[in-house]
């Protein structure tokens, strides 16, 4: 192995990482509400990208189809809470688990029955000449990270600094407090919701050229999106796309030089194990203690 | 009056709290509710808020409260500084004051606010960075009073603002209460386990036992009869 082959990984690992960094946050958006990892995020960012490809195809823009995916998926992703969540809000975590998984099945068929099942390809914003003659250099993988970094830079603005964000995190830690000061605090989690949707739209419009549309697309991508968030600390925005990036320049890197890339998703799996046994607040996560 | 109560019930489940307890709050007045540790003032205050299940009549400016959702009612003006202070631990003394003028929309005013609050309790001043959980007990109570406050509230819920509190602080605290009703005429109702102090404060006195009102009047008359005396007062 020599070093340019092992940077050349490196760098399409990077690219890769920042589409599970946005899947990542999508999860912790979340996690963050309601204590709860969404295994539906993955169909739910699938069946935006469906809404996305049917827009284009229709003769829109991409970057006009773009925005507006990501309106619709906020929308969507507000009724999901109100309609679906919220009758299960106070039910058993495994119930509610249960309620995901119903959701993500109902969202594939739903994709399939819709959209069909056969492969399409979704185009991507970003030019196709590799950079500098550079094939891992894509830069559509290189626009990608740039993408999930301004979402980050967005979301990071809205929770620092507007009163809406400040209350959401509020309804998030304290929901008996945050009702004294008038924060409707149901209204916060399916804004929390919304907002989980309009960013899983967003990567599962990053991926899809990769990837190539179907509805099983995001099966693979969620799973290593799973292992970032809990890498970089199930709570921590800022830590999911760290993980994310780690994850994907650890996937690209042990695929290409030690295990090969049949057995990578393994490498999420190892990842999601391993951090469970060693640091299950991951690197940045907030560790709990509670009296018992 | 400015908040009517009758016959009000209150239950946890199947537990029974409030049996029917009756009593009203004059406009710019400080009452206080005495009684023994499990009497069912914090559940008072919880129900006036909307905060357990009720039945029964709630009355705020003319207006039915009862059977509100909790922001609803706030919404009107009522403040609750709640049992345990509510400090949300993870976020820093400034933006505790800024959730307390959540519902405001007069940003000019709500700066003002945080001035006047921090003037009345200069340490959050010193600590508006700091993470509110790391706090002190006597600095967090100060912090639910000044949230509360930050509504500019027409009237403030107390639930043993005393608690766990020195004894020169608690002196401090309210002389603070007293200057706030004075100049900004808010009302309060006060619960308190520190009875001469809550009398000292009060014009008005309710005492409640087993989720009923047992005695009413002016706080005065109240300091003077015998049995809250030797029960409540210890001399």
């Amino acid at each position: 192995m020599n070093l340019d082959a092992l940077l050349l990984q490196v760098i399409a690992g990077l690219a890769t990482g920042g589409i599970y960094a946005s899947l990542a946050l999508a999860l912790v958006m979340i996690y963050q509400a309601t204590h709860l990892v969404n295994f539906a995020q993955g169909e739910m960012a699938m069946f935006a990208t469906y809404i996305a490809w049917a827009l284009i195809n229709a003769g829109m823009g991409y970057w006009p189809a773009f925005l507006l995916t990501v309106g619709i998926a906020f929308v969507l992703g507000v009724l999901i809470e109100r309609i679906i969540i919220r009758p299960v809000e106070n039910a058993p975590v495994l119930a509610v688990v249960v309620v995901f998984i119903g959701l993500l099945v109902i969202l594939n068929s739903l994709a399939g029955w819709i959209f069909t099942y056969t492969i399409k390809s979704f185009p991507s914003p970003f030019p196709t000449e590799p950079l500098f003659g550079i094939r891992a250099m894509s830069p559509h993988r290189l626009g990608a990270i740039g993408v999930t970094l301004v979402v980050l830079a967005l979301l990071y603005a809205f929770f620092r600094f507007t009163p809406l964000g400040l209350a959401m995190r509020a309804a998030a830690q304290n929901p008996e407090s945050s009702r004294l000061v008038g924060i409707r605090v149901g209204w916060m989690l399916a804004l929390g919701w919304g907002l989980a949707a309009a960013i899983g739209a967003v990567a599962g419009m990053m991926v899809a050229p990769i990837v190539y549309l179907d509805p099983n697309m995001m099966g693979g991508v969620l799973l290593y999106a799973f292992a970032a968030a809990l890498v970089g600390g199930i709570d921590s925005p800022g830590g999911a796309v760290l993980g994310g990036l780690l994850v994907g320049v650890l996937e690209n890197v042990l695929g290409a030089f030690v295990i090969g890339n049949e057995l990578k998703l393994v490498v999420a799996l190892v990842l999601i194990v391993g951090v469970l046994l060693v640091k299950p607040s991951g690197l940045f996560g907030r560790v709990h203690v509670s009296r018992v | 009056m400015l908040l009517e109560v009758k016959g009000l019930h209150a239950s946890y489940g199947a537990t029974r709290v409030l049996h029917g307890i009756d009593f009203g709050l004059e406009q710019g007045s400080i009452t206080t509710m005495l009684g023994a540790n499990g009497a069912g003032k914090t559940t008072t205050l919880r129900a006036l808020c909307g905060m357990v299940k009720t039945a029964g009549e709630v009355r705020f400016a003319g207006k039915r409260v009862d059977g509100r959702a909790t922001e609803d009612i706030v919404r009107l003006g009522v403040a609750h500084v709640p049992d345990g202070r509510g400090t949300f631990a993870n976020l820093s003394t400034e933006e505790n004051l800024r959730l307390g003028a959540y519902t405001r929309k007069d940003k000019a005013a709500v700066l003002e606010d945080l001035e006047r609050v921090y003037g009345y309790f200069p340490r959050l001043k010193e600590r508006r960075h700091q993470q509110a959980g790391t706090l002190s007990g006597g600095e967090q109570q100060m912090l639910a009073v000044s949230r509360a406050l930050m509504l500019r509230p027409k009237l403030l819920l107390l639930d043993e603002p005393s608690f766990g509190l020195a004894p020169l602080v608690v002196q401090e605290l309210f002389a603070i209460l007293r200057t706030i009703n004075e100049k900004e005429g808010v009302s309060m109702l006060l619960v308190e386990q520190n009875a001469a102090m809550a009398l000292e404060l009060a014009s008005e006195a309710y005492l409640i036992e087993t989720g009923r009102v047992v005695l009413s009047g002016a706080a005065a008359d109240i300091k003077r009869d015998d049995s809250v005396r030797r029960a409540y007062l210890g001399y």
